[in-house]
């Protein structure tokens, strides 16, 4: 294999000299063939290499020959899913161009389709975790008397599915479909609400330290430093095992727990950042005028400092979203998380991982589990590539 | 020189500091529990006398503060006091065979981990900083675009989805690499290597974007000063530029990040040595964490943040070494 890969690397090295050289003689010697630098060569060959892999396996993944097509069933289902969504995010920016106010128009132009695929890929989970009652077609907790445990996804009775349960049924015969629709409601309704309790705490306490300074911010920076010091999912697992056993004696939910743990694990990073966003306010004029006026403390940090730190915050938290959101699906899949039988993403990942194993014989199978770690991870992404772009068009890093 | 010592020094001082506040924290948040350990390992069956005695026997009875410090004393020694649950199954199998004290039980996991961690760092740091010099190299290209995209996605797709990824890629699809990650200790290097590749690869793909898009920003920050304009008009040709010129500039904070995405590496390592079933300490914590077996979550605690405030120290030192501003403070 190795010896395969050796000289694989060294016919590429060919083909992009002979690349090179049949570009300067059939183009004349332009500058852009002439200047060209090997390594420049080289990466071109290996792209269009690449995609002609890519459309290769494509091909293959259609082919009627059942093992060939499950081996390469799931590149075929990436490549189309990254094509739809790319021609979705281009519609929807066509859209944001030509509809709606001068703004909001303004904004669409100046967008890559990286963000305009995040801002349309959020407002669809917003969709489904605010109507999830009613698009969902069963109860996410509802075991349907006379159905198949573990019914395999697609819908094809020949393959060991049903129409009735596009996506299957889970291992004690609950439809994978309404659990995925349930799951944005739960596992994103408490990442969001997390985060906002941690943005709460954090940006309280740091402007505060931030306006008032003294033993108060040493206080309190050198407990965040502390907190810091302990390795946040360590940290959480470590709390977690403790209210496990406080929640039913006090009787209140664990996932309450969950929520104000993570909050306040998350509130630390905030506190940081609002200190310092703070601090940079503070020492400005308008802020000696405000007090000078004889403005109390709640109008300092309301009226003057909370709007002038809008933009960084704005951007902190969809970050922090995305970290408390990976965390809850990582606590959740180690399960100790979002507790059972509410639906869950990372609770459906651990619970359905197994089937990954039979991705060679029924393809179809091993997409539960995909299916769910897969939209957690589309969210984040989709929340990243927004904040990029934000920071980037903030910060006027045109380069 | 001196100065740069006296710097270093404060700075482990504080470290430790750190690391004792952080031991407290740890000790206390364990006493939160309710009831009290001796009365949940006998469950039902407690009598007042069973509990006495285990209170006695495990040191309960003693006020926190003297349980802290004996906690710390032995933490300090190497002993981590006996695992609750292996301590348990001996008294009811009533032998005492194989390891019941925590370090005993911990000290084979962590050498397993430690040899993950270094393999992920063997493949990560070279490839992170190669593919952030092409990126700063080609910068606004399709090639850096592309990257842009590629390991924006991986920092933000949660472990156990690139772990299944790469299972169902390269453990069942094409059979090059084993899904579970079964380590003995008499396992030979090569069959360790293969058998920890998926994980390590994992945690490559989890760490390398961040370090990569570091390297990428601390050369791009470096090209506009003047003497890589100079480097240019000497007619030097971009990649000698970038790789002789900006790169030595570049290292201290590239330095920080690497060494600040080791240490991210310790929480990452929990749930990718769960996906593999990876005989390490994260898996270990895991489970101490679902059965409540307190002392092993403590020491497994302690563990962690300590690797963790090295990690960090080493980073602020080395950035410190590397910089002659900071070397020499106003």
């Amino acid at each position: 294999m190795i010896f395969g890969i050796v000289i694989a690397l060294v016919g590429m090295a060919a083909l992009a000299w002979g690349f090179r050289f049949a570009g300067q003689a059939i183009t004349g010697n332009t500058p852009r063939f002439r200047d060209m630098p090997f390594g420049v060569a080289y990466g071109y060959v290996l792209g269009v290499l690449l995609l002609a892999w890519l459309v290769w396996a494509y091909i293959q993944g259609r082919s009627a020959d059942p093992l060939i097509a499950n081996k390469f069933f799931f590149l075929r289902i990436a490549v189309e899913g990254f094509l739809i969504f790319a021609v979705a995010a281009w519609l929807f920016r066509l859209l944001g161009r030509s509809v709606g106010t001068a703004w909001s128009r303004k904004m669409f132009r100046s967008m890559p389709l990286t963000a305009s695929f995040g801002i349309l890929t959020i407002l669809i989970y917003a969709t489904f975790a605010i109507f999830a009652g009613l698009i969902a077609p069963y109860g996410q907790e509802q075991i349907l008397p006379g159905v198949a445990a573990n019914i395999v996804p697609g819908g094809d009775p020949a393959l060991g599915g049903d129409p009735a349960f596009l996506f299957g049924t889970d291992q004690i015969g609950r439809d994978i479909l309404s659990r995925l629709i349930y799951g944005a409601q739960n596992t994103v309704g408490i990442a969001f609400a997390t985060t906002v309790l941690a943005f709460l705490l954090g940006g309280t306490f740091g402007f505060l330290a931030a306006t008032l300074g003294g033993w108060l911010d040493q206080v309190l920076s050198r407990m965040v430093d502390v907190l810091m010091a302990i390795p946040s999912l360590i940290f959480a697992l470590l709390l977690m095992t403790i209210a496990s056993v406080w929640a039913p004696q006090l009787g209140i939910p664990l996932t309450v727990f969950m929520v104000v743990i993570i909050a306040v694990i998350d509130s630390t990073r905030v506190y940081r950042l609002a200190r310092a966003v703070g601090q940079n306010i503070v020492v400005m004029d308008y802020i000696e005028a405000a007090k000078l006026r004889g403005e109390g403390l709640g109008y300092l940090v309301f009226k003057e400092i909370l709007p002038n730190a809008t933009a960084p915050l704005l951007a902190e938290f969809g970050l922090r979203f995305c970290f408390v959101f990976l965390t809850i699906a990582a606590l959740s899949f180690l399960g100790v998380g979002i507790q059972p039988p509410l639906a869950d993403w990372g609770t459906m990942v651990r619970d359905l991982g197994g089937f990954v194993n039979y991705a060679q014989f029924a393809p179809l199978a091993a997409t539960a589990p995909l299916l769910a770690a897969g939209a957690i991870a589309l969210l984040t992404v989709a929340v990243n590539f927004v904040v990029d772009w934000m920071l980037h068009r903030s910060s006027g890093l045109k380069e | 020189m001196g100065n740069v010592l006296t710097i270093i020094f404060q700075r482990l001082a504080l470290g430790l500091l750190t690391l004792l506040i952080v031991s407290v924290v740890i000790f206390v948040a364990v006493n939160l529990l309710p009831g009290d350990f001796a009365q949940s390992i006998l469950g039902q069956a407690a009598t007042p006398e069973a509990v006495a005695s285990i209170r006695r026997d495990l040191g309960l009875d003693q006020p926190m503060v003297t349980r802290y410090f004996d906690w710390l004393g032995g933490a300090l020694r190497g002993d981590f006091g006996s695992s609750f649950a292996r301590a348990n199954f001996a008294s009811f199998s009533g032998t005492n065979s194989g390891a019941t004290t925590v370090a005993e039980q911990i000290a084979p996991l962590f050498a397993n981990t430690m040899f993950l961690a270094m393999v992920t760092a063997a493949i990560a740091v070279p490839f992170a900083i190669i593919l952030g010099i092409l990126a700063a190299l080609y910068r606004n290209s399709v090639f850096d675009r592309a990257t842009n995209i590629f390991t924006l996605s991986s920092i933000s797709s949660p472990e156990f989805f690139l772990a299944y990824i790469l299972i169902l890629f390269f453990a069942v699809l094409n059979p090059i690499f084993p899904s579970l990650s079964t380590i003995f200790d008499d396992m030979s290097f090569s069959e360790r290597l293969e058998k920890s590749m998926l994980p390590a690869l994992t945690l490559t793909l989890v760490v390398t974007a961040h370090m990569m898009r570091m390297t990428r920003a601390a050369i791009i920050n470096l090209l506009a000063s003047s003497y890589i304009e100079m480097a240019r008009l000497k007619g030097l040709s971009p990649m000698r530029v970038i790789v002789i010129h900006a790169l030595p500039n570049a290292l201290a904070p590239i330095i920080n990040v690497i060494a600040l995405n080791l240490a991210y590496l310790i929480t990452g390592v929990v749930v990718v040595e769960v996906v593999f079933v990876y005989p390490g300490i994260g898996q270990l914590f895991v489970d101490s964490v679902k059965i409540r077996d307190i002392p092993v979550v403590q020491a497994c605690c302690l563990i962690f943040a300590t690797a963790f405030i090295l990690l960090n120290l080493t980073a602020d030192i080395m950035s410190i070494l590397s910089n002659p501003r900071l070397r020499h403070p106003k």
